[in-house]
């Protein structure tokens, strides 16, 4: 546990040192703060909708930009033997820099904060599907996490991290889409469905919390945090 | 302290390290010397933890590197070649770090990283960025944490590769003062470094041990014995009949001529009679004598005939 802390301590205070955090944090504030306000005053609803829509589209670049790193540059430079030397388990390091990441995103979702603020003075925002879209975010922000931190420890170079990540998050996403689903076969479809990355979103989105989409997003967490202590691991065995 | 029994590593096709034994007694600097690829990286790899043997059994400070790893990791200092660290840290929160992740306690920390940046000097550069720092500050904040928790074993891989000569020697002072209490294993391919640190050298080559020993010890079991070199002036042949007459000359060879001048190299089996001889004989037969010097064999020639000889034979 104290290991744990202590390299998601790290890897947090990295980003504020390196100045991934503050890039970071100014641009996908103003680039969601932008993408939602542009139509919300033609629209004029009290309605944070919009905002959480394009949720998984922000951060399908903004994740793979904060995880990109986390391994790849420790292999780069060499750190990697210094951190596997020190007495942490494997599986400490993956959860203290899945952390960082998640404190990371945690802090930018956060500062979204003074958004629905503004919207609840200009009208009547409804409370529930905001604490639900917020909930989504974190959930369906972290899953793209843990693939984009396991993708970052199969490569040495940063940008083949992030663009991988990219990819497969994408795929991830896309294949619950109606438009994949429609020309799939119909046994198939159901099972993408489930599968996919967007569709547990949609519904938490709305409002409506449901404990096998929470339960989704966790498994996909641990999936990948676990596969990622086997690429770490797999140095040994090399 | 650590315990080397049988140790094989290979890497698919190519074996890195093959079937080497040895064991460092507390408080003794080892050298572990070799020539680029000989498996000294590998060999420092197994003993840290970081890939496991393929067989035979490594253990440090009585517990074993494959079942015991993170009890090993706790007593070892380790630093990696090229002395990587987080070049985007200041130095005193990359210690503060080490320093969680070994466990200290609060209420200790400061005063061990106060010690420890006293012993290291790295003072100055405490509030710099790592990255920003020389390469011999990098190293010294790298040595510096290996030793926060005051740690059995030191390992250090390569520590003086990349420094000016003044570094060098801060740095070999230093690892001198710590091997007082310590066990340490350093690894160079820079032969004097060798000599002036370590009281035990084990050469390795192509992932074998192929000699251990004192550096003297070495230097002396080469071609079993000392030369010296003699220049006289005076007939070229009369002067290496005569020297090859003296009882202790085993080889004579003519190394140069310069105008009346010719040195010498010979093989004796007792160097200091051998000396006196050659100068009573100069004596005698009227040669001027320029130069008489003992000279033993170099650890840099030992190095050469023990890993160059071998790659001939096969």
């Amino acid at each position: 546990m104290r290991n744990i802390f202590a390299v998601a301590r790290r890897e947090f205070q990295g980003y504020f040192n390196s100045l991934i955090a503050y890039v970071f944090l100014v641009i996908y504030l103003l680039l969601t703060n932008w993408l939602f306000f542009r139509p919300f005053f033609l629209n004029g609803q009290a309605d944070m909708r919009n905002m959480f829509a394009i949720i998984p589209w922000v951060f399908l670049f903004f994740v793979p930009a904060i995880t990109m790193r986390l391994w790849a540059e420790e292999k780069k430079i060499g750190t990697m033997e210094l951190l596997m030397t020190l007495p942490i388990k494997d599986s400490e390091a993956v959860l203290g820099k899945f952390l960082a990441a998640l404190g990371l995103l945690a802090t930018a979702l956060i500062l979204t904060f003074p958004t629905p603020i503004i919207v609840s003075t200009l009208g009547n925002l409804d409370p529930g599907p905001m604490w639900g879209a917020y909930l989504g975010s974190i959930l369906i922000g972290a899953a793209y996490l843990a693939i984009g931190v396991f993708i970052s420890s199969l490569t040495e170079n940063q940008i083949v991290a992030f663009i991988i990540s990219i990819v497969v998050i994408f795929l991830l996403y896309i294949m619950g889409n109606d438009m994949v689903l429609f020309s799939a076969p119909a046994a198939f479809a159901s099972v993408l469905e489930f599968l996919s990355l967007g569709s547990h979103f949609d519904s938490i989105g709305r409002g409506v919390i449901d404990l096998r989409d929470i339960m989704y997003y966790l498994s996909v967490i641990v999936f990948f945090l676990y596969l990622n202590i086997k690429s770490v691991e797999s140095r040994k065995w090399r | 302290m650590i315990e080397v029994r049988n140790c094989v590593k290979r890497f698919g096709p190519t074996v890195a390290v093959r079937d080497i034994s040895f064991s460092v007694p507390k408080g003794e600097i080892l050298g572990l010397l070799g020539p680029n690829g000989a498996g000294k990286t590998t060999t420092m790899r197994i003993l840290t933890c970081y890939m496991p043997a393929d067989e035979g059994t490594v253990s440090v400070a009585g517990y074993d590197v494959a079942t015991d790893s993170v009890e090993v990791r706790k007593r070892i200092g380790y630093l990696p070649e090229n002395a990587p660290l987080y070049k985007e840290m200041y130095a005193l929160a990359f210690l503060d770090f080490i320093a969680r992740v070994r466990g200290i306690p609060a209420s200790k920390k400061q005063s061990r990283i106060d010690d420890i940046i006293e012993i290291c000097g790295i003072k100055e550069v405490l509030h710099k960025r790592i990255g920003e720092m020389s390469k011999g500050y990098q190293q010294r904040v790298g040595l510096a944490q290996t030793l926060i928790h005051d740690p059995d074993v030191l390992i250090l891989d390569e520590p003086t590769t990349g420094l000016d000569p003044n570094q060098i020697k801060q740095i070999r002072d230093l690892i001198k003062e710590i091997g007082r209490e310590k066990t340490v294993i350093l690894s160079t391919h820079i032969l004097p470094e060798v000599q002036a640190t370590t009281n035990r050298v084990l050469i390795m080559d192509y992932g074998r041990l192929v000699a251990d020993g004192t550096p003297d010890e070495l230097s002396k079991k080469a071609k079993g014995a000392e030369s010296l070199v003699v220049q006289v002036r005076g007939p070229e042949e009369s002067i290496s009949d005569l020297l090859t007459g003296i009882e202790e000359v085993t080889r004579l060879r003519l190394a140069d001529s310069e105008e009346e001048f010719h040195r010498f190299e010979l093989s004796v089996t007792n160097g200091r009679i051998a000396a006196e001889k050659v100068f009573s004989i100069a004596v005698q037969e009227g040669w001027t004598l320029r130069e008489l010097r003992p000279e033993s064999q170099s650890l840099e020639e030992v190095f050469y005939e023990l890993t160059m000889g071998e790659r001939e034979e096969q």
